[in-house]
């Protein structure tokens, strides 16, 4: 096994663990957030083992430093402590959920070993800064644009909704 | 490179883990937590099929998921914040309106 | 093998735009009253009214009189105008126009209607001018009145099936307007409903006719409703014959015979003859100009012209002849016996009426076609004259319909006893009125009828109904105009002669009662007088219906008159003996034979009877099984409310949980969803 490959199993199973830390984690919001956080700095390291370099990157940037950075703000803006199930309220939409989400899980599973294509061979440079780059401002300018429109709307929407009444 | 099977295999366990939480817990937080856990399985998935055929098309939409993610998330945050001045609860039983 | 006959060529027609005006006058003059009354709620003037209803009648008579006088013109064997208006029905092959024929029998159907309709419409002015009640009442009679004329009117001129039945239950509607004219009261409203369903009934026999008939020459290759086709190609199906089924007794029957059945069964209805003709006397509760125009004159001859204008049918068809002539016959014998016993002066008509139209149709199955056509004719000018001078009384009792209670009023009323005395006269036969000389013709064909069976019977029932006839028409004559008056003084101080336009038809319908029956002397008096053609009507009519040449020998015929003139004198001299001479003997005769008069004076008992065999069953299932069942409880119950319910037991009950506001339930069903889909796409 090579070295890449030990590394991605252990950075799935990073992320697969503290993925799962995250949803059972009833008592804590804020250990829920971290977890969280953890999950996408693996996520990626896996990144970068399939050389996306760029994306790995901005995961780490964007996704695991501001995103999870504004849930951790949110939760101790709100002051946010457990999650505990208040009594009589019933269990079974939530279990007949899960067993629905899990039966998913395997119904697809078999089915994905077969017939998967063989990996390419890369140009030089895939996935790197100047590639993706190149791609971005090139081929693929339009959903670039349209991005950009959508993070203004966001902003606009956010500063509205979170905004205290002039009283 | 891992098989690209093993990649698969991690991206739909992290998605179902993400659908049983935003199935299972009550804070609305948590929820969108879980929704960003699968969008990111998804990403996982698309830098994967990205590599196998060699087109950075893959890249570049997980780059746009990105971007979706932080404007929603924005957004839904901006959300909860106002719930939570009304209601004092951030408890999706709560906020049950959305019905009729 | 016999080979299949040919058609015949069609008689060729001159076209002409003058007939469409004929029928349309009246229906402008109808279309004006009814947007006025009905939309624009105004009413005319006494005057407008009249102008424009008795107006456009009369015009239509003129124009008739005018396209009478260019058909005379025309080549004898020839004579035909055709009007296509516009093509009505287009389907296929087969198309129905709009069109109007005028040929020697409709000329003839179209003086009648409208010169007597003209003297009827001149008449109701004077007669509905009584009716204060209100204004509006006065324009809707005429409305309805034109109606009726333009509907009648198309009847007649029709050029094929399809128009001629648009008339036919038009005039079958305008009757149930005009009996239910006064509908306040119930009973009239009642007994309008009777006479169009009845109708209804002889109707569904003459559309049964109508398709079989299209259905066989379209079959041999004529899909055709026009007249003048169907006569043409009428013999290529004329000698088929038609397997019933077992329910209606199996065997083989002529198809002629079938169709000339159910055709006649249309007539039944609409012209009253047994087992049809229970809603002429209830149609007496219309007003008395109604009676006259459409009972007498010329609705209920719409079934005589029918059997006229298909003779062919019949011709090929000697079963159908045979029943219709003694359906007639029967009919005829069957009202006079109810006849002799009533006491309402328009009961006796109107029973006198179904008698009559029995006559009409013993001569129609004879094969004596222009015969019957020619006793329509007499019996519109006497019979309205009759129905118009009973209005007479009527008005000068003050709305007294009860002969029991008049008498003695001839010296009041000089020119409606007069009047009255000549259609009495012409109807019971007396030698040169022209009751006479029709009803001698159809005696005639009945005893010269070889291929009806026992036709020797008929003519001795015909003979035997005249003497009848005269019996109750003078028994009706002298209770109201002889003898002393039997009402309240206060009555007999109001009687009066009414007005002008009352009694100037009575008048002109007197002279052509007495002399009308010149258009169809029988050849044995041209004999001897020297005149050759006599009968100036059968060769006219000749064209359309050929002529009917009884084998009888000219001195045999002369007996045979010598012996109706007989009959009918016997009648008159009973009549005078029983109420003029000795009036105690009828009451005799009453408590005698009790059980008698009960039967005939009660009509046989037949609407009791058809109370109790269809209508009370048929109100029964109606008001139980398709009121209560069918349309309270399924229609209602299971499918508009059980509907309800059950959508409401699925929403209402279940499927409002599906949406709780709960966001986490909503999720769960959309990954239930994608565990389906997958599932499907996977297994």
């Amino acid at each position: 096994m090579t070295a890449s490959a030990v590394l991605f199993y252990l950075f799935g199973a990073l992320a697969l663990g503290s993925a799962i830390a995250m949803v059972l984690n009833v008592r804590n919001t804020v250990a829920a957030a971290l977890s969280l956080v953890v999950t996408m700095i693996a996520l990626a390291g896996v990144f970068v083992l399939l050389d996306a370099f760029l994306v790995g990157a901005i995961q780490i940037m964007v996704y695991a430093g501001a995103i999870v950075v504004l849930f951790l703000f949110v939760v101790m803006l709100l002051n946010l402590r457990t999650d505990l199930f208040p009594p009589g309220r019933s269990f079974l939409p939530k279990v007949l959920g899960v067993v629905a989400a899990l039966c998913l899980l395997a119904l697809l599973v078999p089915r994905i070993g077969a017939h998967l294509p063989a990996p390419a061979l890369l140009p030089e440079g895939f996935g790197g800064f100047r590639t993706v780059g190149l791609a971005l401002f090139t081929r693929y300018l339009l959903p670039l644009e349209v991005a950009s429109l959508l993070l203004l709307a966001a902003i606009v929407g956010a500063v509205v909704l979170a905004k205290r009444r002039i009283d | 490179m891992v098989p690209l099977s093993h990649v698969i295999w991690l991206s739909a366990a992290l998605f179902t883990i993400g659908v049983i939480g935003a199935l299972t817990r009550r804070n609305l937080i948590v929820i969108l937590m879980s929704i960003e856990l699968m969008l990111n399985a998804v990403n996982l998935s698309l830098v994967g099929f990205a590599r196998v055929w060699g087109d950075l098309g893959g890249q570049v939409f997980v780059l746009m998921v990105i971007a979706v993610a932080a404007a929603e998330v924005a957004v839904g945050l901006g959300i909860v914040i106002s719930l939570f001045r009304n209601r004092d609860s951030v408890n999706v039983e709560d906020v049950s309106l959305l019905k009729w | 093998m016999v080979e299949a006959a040919r058609a015949l060529p069609t008689l060729a027609a001159t076209p002409s735009t003058l007939l469409r005006w004929i029928p349309l006058l009246p229906l402008i003059a109808a279309v004006v009253h009814g947007v006025m009354l009905g939309l624009l709620r105004r009413t005319l003037s006494r005057g407008a009214v009249i102008a424009l209803s008795v107006g456009s009648v009369i015009a239509s008579f003129l124009l008739s009189v005018v396209a009478f006088g260019q058909l005379i013109g025309l080549p004898e064997g020839q004579r035909a105008f055709v009007d296509d208006v516009y093509t009505w029905i287009g389907a296929g092959r087969f198309s129905a126009e709009m069109s109007f024929l005028l040929d020697p029998l409709s000329a003839v159907m179209i003086l009648v209607v409208t010169g007597v309709g003209s003297l009827i419409h001149v008449y109701s002015v004077g007669y509905m001018d009584d009716d204060h009640r209100d204004d509006k009442g006065f324009q809707r009679f005429f409305c309805y009145l034109n109606l009726f004329t333009f509907s009648m009117l198309m009847l007649v001129l029709g050029d094929n099936l399809l128009v001629l039945f648009l008339g036919w239950e038009g005039v079958g509607l305008c009757s149930y307007l005009l009996i239910g004219f006064w509908y306040m009261d119930k009973w009239n409203a009642y007994c309008g409903s009777k006479a169009f369903i009845v109708n209804r009934i002889g109707d569904f026999g003459f559309l049964l006719g109508i398709f079989l008939l299209f259905s066989s020459l379209a079959a041999a290759g004529h899909p055709t409703v026009a007249f003048r086709d169907i006569a043409a190609a009428f013999p290529r199906i004329a000698e088929q014959t038609v397997q019933m089924p077992d329910l209606l007794g199996g065997g083989e029957w002529k198809l002629a015979t079938l169709i000339g059945v159910l055709f006649f069964v249309g007539a039944m209805g609409k012209s009253a003859q047994i087992p049809l003709y229970v809603w002429l006397p209830d149609a007496m509760a219309g007003p008395t100009p109604v009676s006259a125009l459409i009972h007498a004159a010329t609705m209920v001859t719409a079934g005589v012209y029918m059997v006229c204008r298909l003779n062919f049918v019949y011709t090929a068809g000697p079963g159908a002849a045979a029943l219709v002539a003694w359906i007639g016959g029967v009919t005829a014998l069957f009202a006079a016996t109810i006849a002799i016993t009533q006491t309402d002066i328009k009961k006796v008509l109107a029973y006198s009426t179904v008698s009559q139209l029995g006559y009409m149709f013993v001569a129609a199955g004879c094969g004596a076609f222009s015969g019957a056509i020619f006793h329509l004719a007499t019996h519109a000018f006497f019979k309205a004259l009759l129905f118009l001078g009973a209005g007479s009384v009527i008005l000068a009792m003050h709305h007294e319909q009860d002969v029991d209670k008049m008498g003695g009023l001839r010296k009041a009323i000089p020119i409606t006893h007069w009047t009255f005395l000549v259609g009495v006269l012409a109807i019971s036969g007396i030698p040169f009125f022209s009751g006479f000389f029709s009803k001698d013709e159809i005696l005639l064909a009945a005893h010269g009828a070889e291929q009806i069976p026992g036709h020797e019977a008929l003519w001795a029932i015909g003979l035997f109904t005249a003497g009848l006839t005269a019996l109750y028409m003078f028994r009706l004559y002298f209770r109201t105009f002889h003898g002393s008056f039997r009402g309240t003084s206060e009555q007999l101080h109001h009687v009066h002669e009414p007005a002008q336009t009352v009694l100037v038809p009575l008048v002109v319908l007197a002279v052509l009662s007495a002399a009308g029956g010149l258009i169809g002397v029988p050849q044995v008096y041209g004999d001897i007088l020297g005149v050759k053609n006599a009968n100036s009507l059968a060769h006219f009519l000749a064209q359309v219906v050929g002529l009917h040449e009884a084998e009888v020998p000219q001195a045999e015929e002369l007996r045979l008159a010598a012996l109706a003139v007989l009959v009918a004198s016997i009648g008159i001299a009973l009549a005078w003996w029983l109420y003029v001479q000795a009036p105690s003997v009828p009451q005799r005769v009453r408590e005698s034979v009790g059980w008698a008069y009960r039967l005939l004076f009660g009509k046989y008992y037949v609407d009791e009877l058809y109370d109790m065999l269809f209508v009370n069953p048929l109100k029964w299932i109606s008001e139980n099984v398709f009121y209560k069942g069918v349309d309270a409880g399924l229609v209602d119950g299971v499918l508009v409310n059980g509907s309800a319910n059950a959508v409401q037991a699925v929403a209402a009950r279940a499927l409002k949980y599906l949406q709780s506001g709960f966001a986490q339930s909503y999720l769960f069903f959309m990954v239930a969803g994608a565990l389906a889909i997958v599932a499907w796409l996977v297994v």
